[in-house]
């Protein structure tokens, strides 16, 4: 049988953003991928340069839509790492519950994309609706439905008054509501689970060994969260990592499923144990010193390497997002499939082209 | 929920060093997180980096500036092909038997390394406020070469 | 295994209310505390440009000489900061939408 080279992106409907595969086909079965980024490229790394380190928040920001408010609270807790800053709790509780609703819509947003692959249109439109809820609290406690713009060195911008958190709490119950309905349909239904099981196993220790982060490495049954390390509010919050053993498509999908409502139960805990006080600190002064901070997204751990050596703008400021840690997983797992599971393969690493190129 | 610790302290190691100081640290679990490049006055310098439940290890070489070479850990580490990939199309680092070489088509864009001047950026010592842009002359702006203002 | 697990899920929701609102045939409600546009009160501003400085994608120009404030819409990332470090106060975020332009100018005060 001849061998052809099918290209899959940059523009594909499945891809949320562009990669470029090339696909080593023979007669349906894909032998080998060959990945080629760079299309959502931006050279944000180098705009540290230009941009003071306070202001450097908005860019770190805007590295992604989706994953967009724990890249800036991971920036301002590096740089408050570095320069020894005190935030205030109720500021450290206010970046959880913001944290963990911006997990929220990343997981239904997934949800949705994934339903989407399967070509399950009408579940995608659902899963999105839902998200709309989720939206629409963001909106109202931060001002921006994707770019929150709360995070600041030394705390957060704005505050949630105790009204406000009542009528988040009422809203998150008819969202697990809703959300109960659609991972009713995402676990059960046949064809679902048709085009989900068995389809991408990653045993245990390969999963470990190949560097993959988050819900990949945990539907594979190894117990790793970065929440575990405690920062942010997460030391007084009672929480224990999602994981499964099966390491197929279709746990990673319920390994997602799970943290939605385990989110959803964070922010109920966040909100009881929310201390008074004020929401920033001043900061003055240049940072000076290098960190290694590693937080929790979506996606799974992301690792900030800042450097700084005393003026205005950081020396260097390195982002190694999870989507990057993911991707060997994706190239190990892609050869041997079946053509039409490429898409769900791509989309169970949960792949942020634009968090992988900055 | 009691915090893990979290060490951060970084072992400067010659080139030389590289490959059994992370062969040990594969045999005792630990996974790999990062590697990264920076590009300072006086060369490169590399950091590697490694975590085992919440304790890291972290390594820096440094390189000189004319033709640095660094031996790929990726027979050790499979997946520091992507990082390795990614340090030789942004900075320019040549690294020796990756285990998949994408011969600088990985970042795949239009004006390769060093993205429009003649030689390799380098950051010209700063005072301590200026924000000197100081490499890449060209009309597009430079995709990823991360330079270092340095006082 | 379950068959036809959508049924419910469609049919209750093509019966209900959408969650969305349906513009242009509603006008748009903003939710109170969203950051929509940024608006100058001229009569306190005394013209000492921080909040030109502190701009991070420098939308905002000031003149102290000539009293003239401008700003480029478009640019505008509505982040505030120009809001909290106005030391008059002239300066606040309104929940209203920019108005769609089709030429590049810059608004003066």
């Amino acid at each position: 049988m001849p061998r052809t080279i099918i290209p899959f992106g940059p523009q594909h409907p499945v891809l949320p953003e562009p990669v470029h595969l090339d696909l080593v086909v023979e007669d349906e079965k894909v032998l080998e991928a060959r990945p080629s980024i760079g299309f959502i490229h931006r050279g944000l790394e180098k705009l540290v340069e230009k941009k003071d380190y306070v202001e450097f928040v908005y860019i770190a920001e805007r590295i992604c839509g989706i994953c967009s408010f724990i890249h800036g609270q991971t920036y301002c807790q590096a740089i408050e790492t570095i320069m020894n800053v005190a935030v205030p709790p109720r500021a450290l509780y206010l970046r959880t519950i913001w944290g963990e609703l911006s997990r929220i819509h990343s997981h239904l947003l997934w949800l949705g994309l994934m339903a989407d692959a399967m070509g399950f249109e009408s579940l995608f439109m659902h899963s999105w609706r839902v998200r709309e809820r989720v939206l629409k609290i963001i909106e109202r406690t931060t001002g921006g439905r994707v770019i929150f713009g709360t995070c600041k060195i030394g705390g957060v911008r704005r505050d949630i008054s105790g009204d406000a958190l009542k009528q988040m709490l009422a809203d998150l119950k008819q969202i697990e509501k809703d959300a109960r309905d659609i991972t009713r349909v995402f676990l059960n239904d046949s064809s679902v689970k048709d085009r989900l099981c068995g389809v991408g196993v990653l045993p245990r220790q390969e999963a470990y060994d190949l560097g993959c982060v988050g819900p990949m490495l945990r539907a594979s049954g190894v117990v790793q969260d970065m929440r575990q390390l405690g920062y942010a509010a997460f030391k007084d919050l009672d929480f224990a990592p999602i994981t499964r053993t099966d390491g197929d498509s279709y746990a990673r999908c319920a390994v997602r499923c799970e943290e939605l409502f385990q989110s959803m139960d964070i922010i109920r805990q966040a909100a009881m144990k929310i201390p008074e006080g004020e929401i920033a600190v001043k900061v003055a002064g240049n940072p000076n010193g290098e960190v290694l901070t590693r937080t929790e997204q979506p996606r799974g751990e992301v690792a900030y390497c800042l450097k700084a050596n005393g003026s205005k703008n950081l020396q260097r400021f390195r982002v190694r997002t999870p989507t990057f840690a993911n991707l060997p997983a994706m190239l190990k797992l892609l050869p041997g499939c079946e053509l039409a599971d490429v898409p769900v393969l791509v989309l169970t690493i949960d792949p942020c082209i634009s968090c992988t190129e900055r | 929920m009691t915090p893990l610790p979290q060490d951060q302290s970084v072992e400067p190691i010659p080139v030389s060093a590289l490959l059994e100081k992370v062969d040990a640290l594969r045999k005792q679990g630990y996974r790999l997180v990062q590697i990264s490049a920076t590009r300072l006055p006086d060369g490169l310098e590399l950091t590697y980096s490694f975590a085992l439940e919440g304790r890291l290890a972290q390594f820096r070489l440094h390189l000189p500036d004319d033709n640095p070479r660094v031996p790929s850990i990726s027979s050790i580490y499979w997946c520091a092909f992507l990082y390795e990939n990614e340090m030789h199309d942004l900075f320019g680092l040549a690294v020796e038997g990756m285990a998949v070489d994408f011969k600088g088509t990985f970042y795949n864009t239009a004006i390769k390394f060093p993205f429009g001047s003649t030689k390799a950026p380098v950051a010209k010592p700063a005072t301590t406020t200026a924000t000197s842009a100081s490499s890449a002359p060209a009309p597009t702006p430079p995709p990823g070469s991360t330079t270092a203002t340095a006082t | 295994m379950a068959y036809f697990t959508m049924t419910s899920l469609a049919l209750k929701w093509a019966l209900s209310r959408p969650v969305t609102s349906r513009y242009p045939f509603e006008p748009r409600r903003a939710l109170p505390g969203s950051r929509g546009t940024l608006m100058f009160a001229r009569d306190t501003c005394v013209y000492c440009t921080v909040c030109a400085k502190k701009c991070p994608t420098g939308a905002l120009a000031v003149n102290r000489a000539q009293k003239k404030w401008t700003i480029d819409r478009l640019l505008c990332i509505t982040c505030g900061y120009c809001v909290e470090a106005c030391p008059k106060k002239s300066l606040s975020l309104g929940t209203a939408h920019d108005v769609p332009t089709v030429t590049k100018d810059r608004e003066c005060f």
